[in-house]
């Protein structure tokens, strides 16, 4: 069957991939473009693992039409550091160990990101409601909400101060 | 299996696709369609898309509010005047599937889903559909009698009057998973009111039958009465009438009708 070619931002750069009719946006990036940050858990819209920000709202790439983001900007976990210098939701992630085996991980780090991207001084009970469709079946969810709403707080704080460069082996793609 | 995709600039070329090709489905934001793709659903060959801009319209200005299909829940939460709408928009899905998920798919849902077509139903909203030869409106109720046959045309909007006050529409959804789950019932109540009598009452109820059905024995006992005690009873004992739930992973249909009239009343006596 023929492809068609899809053109889209995705984390600033310009792609162009040729995919398959009916290809979700998660394949399309894992296996197309490269990027292991969006992750894939059920493939049904459940688990939140696969969470990308399209013109900056949150979407599940699994239930995308990668055919919908013809001109649109994707955003993914592997776009969110700066350089080698962590984004403040990334550090506290660290900092109040949000992150287990970090499956949920980069779906929790890009569904906050939407969250504070609009709304930089969110309550508890916004914060929930953020991450309230992405599964962790790891931190009991308490770390996690921790550590967006430190990020919240002081994360803007020393984003490029030097005692935050990461070692290699913390960098985001490892996620 | 790879899916053909075709894509139109106007809803009139995507409805008569729709009625002209076997096996095509139309793909509003997708939540349904991408889950049944992903799955291998082998009875879909062609993906049916609109880009129309009319399809994305929204007018709340007026006493009479008209919703285009496209429109997704993250809209309706954005949009003030329709501030009684809120509550039942936020009840679905998490942000990403708010930012996704459309009005226009909320009607074909099938149970559990379907909140918003709940409150469509209570609204009596009439449901704009585009066949091969030409729109008409029909009413909701019987949009959703006659859904699986509705699959051939193109809803383009949902439209209905505005409540009178923002009392006089109620809504609930019972979930075991807060703040996102799917619904074990779905109430909207829509109670105008006359000289402080009822008239015009809509019970909807989602997750009680294969779509959002009326409580139409419900409905009866309020309609032209205040609401006191002895009627809100009279509701609450008829609340499951004519309702056919199924048990699912959320609930039995045994535990649906024996719920549904205590949340019936809650939400008639204005309880939390
Ligand atoms: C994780 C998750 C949680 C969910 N939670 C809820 C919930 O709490 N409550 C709820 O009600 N639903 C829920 N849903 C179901 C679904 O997201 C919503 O019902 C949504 O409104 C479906 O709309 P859509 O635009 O995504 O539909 P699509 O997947 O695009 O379409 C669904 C069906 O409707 C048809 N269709 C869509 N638009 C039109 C149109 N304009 N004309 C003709 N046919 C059309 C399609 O062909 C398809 O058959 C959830 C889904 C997921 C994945
Ligand atoms: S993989 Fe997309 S929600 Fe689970
Ligand atoms: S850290 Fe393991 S699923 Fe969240």
């Amino acid at each position: 069957m023929a492809k068609t070619a899809l053109q889209f931002r995705h984390n600033s750069r310009d792609v162009a991939v040729f995919v398959d009719g009916g290809a979700n946006l998660l394949t399309t990036l894992r296996e197309l473009v490269g990027d292991m940050t969006p992750k894939f858990g059920c493939g049904q819209g459940g688990c939140g693992a696969c969470t990308v920000l399209i013109d900056g709202d949150a979407h599940l790439a699994c239930l995308t039409l990668a055919e919908t983001v013809a001109g649109r900007a994707v955003e993914t976990l592997d776009g969110l550091k700066d350089g080698p210098n962590l984004h403040p939701l990334q550090r506290a992630f660290m900092e109040h160990f949000a992150a287990q085996c970090g499956y949920c991980t980069p779906g929790m780090l890009m569904a906050a990101k939407a969250l504070l991207d609009r709304n930089p001084s969110p309550t508890r009970d916004e914060v929930v409601n953020a991450i309230a469709g992405n599964i962790c079946r790891c931190t009991g969810y308490e770390p996690i909400i921790d550590a967006v709403l430190a990020a919240a707080s002081g994360g803007m704080r020393g984003l490029h101060g030097p005692e935050h460069v990461p070692s290699p082996h913390m960098s985001p793609r490892t996620f | 299996m790879p899916v053909t995709v075709k894509t139109f600039g106007t809803s009139g070329e995507a409805a008569a696709a729709l009625s002209s090709e076997r096996d095509a489905r139309y793909l509003g934001g997708g939540t349904l369609v991408m889950r049944a793709l992903n799955e291998g659903d082998v009875s879909v060959s062609t993906i049916v898309r609109a880009t129309d801009r009319a399809l994305a319209q929204l007018d709340a200005t007026g006493s009479r509010i008209t919703i285009g299909a496209g429109v997704t829940f993250a809209r309706v939460l954005a949009e003030r005047s329709l501030g009684f709408l809120h509550p039942v928009a936020g009840s679905i899905g998490g942000p990403a599937v708010r930012n996704m998920g459309t009005i226009g798919g909320n009607l074909f849902a099938p149970a559990p889903f379907g909140d918003f077509a709940v409150a469509l139903l209570a609204l009596d909203a009439s449901v704009a559909v585009q066949g091969a030869y030409g729109a008409r409106d029909m009413p909701i109720e019987e949009f959703l009698s006659g859904r699986s046959r509705q699959a051939d045309g193109l809803v383009l909007s949902a439209s209905f009057q505005r409540p009178l006050s923002d009392d006089a529409f109620r809504y609930r959804k019972i979930a075991r998973v807060r703040p996102k789950g799917a619904a074990v019932v779905t109430l909207a109540v829509h109670v105008p009111s006359s000289g402080g009598r009822a008239v015009g009452v809509r019970i909807a109820l989602g997750a009680m039958a294969s779509t959002p059905v009326r409580a139409k024995a419900a409905e009866r006992t309020l309609e032209g009465h205040t609401l006191d005690a002895a009627s809100i009873a009279a509701a609450v004992a008829a609340a499951a009438d004519g309702t056919a739930p199924v048990d699912d992973a959320l609930a039995s249909a045994w535990y649906r009708r024996e719920v549904v009239g205590v949340h019936l009343r809650r939400l008639l006596t204005g309880q939390a």
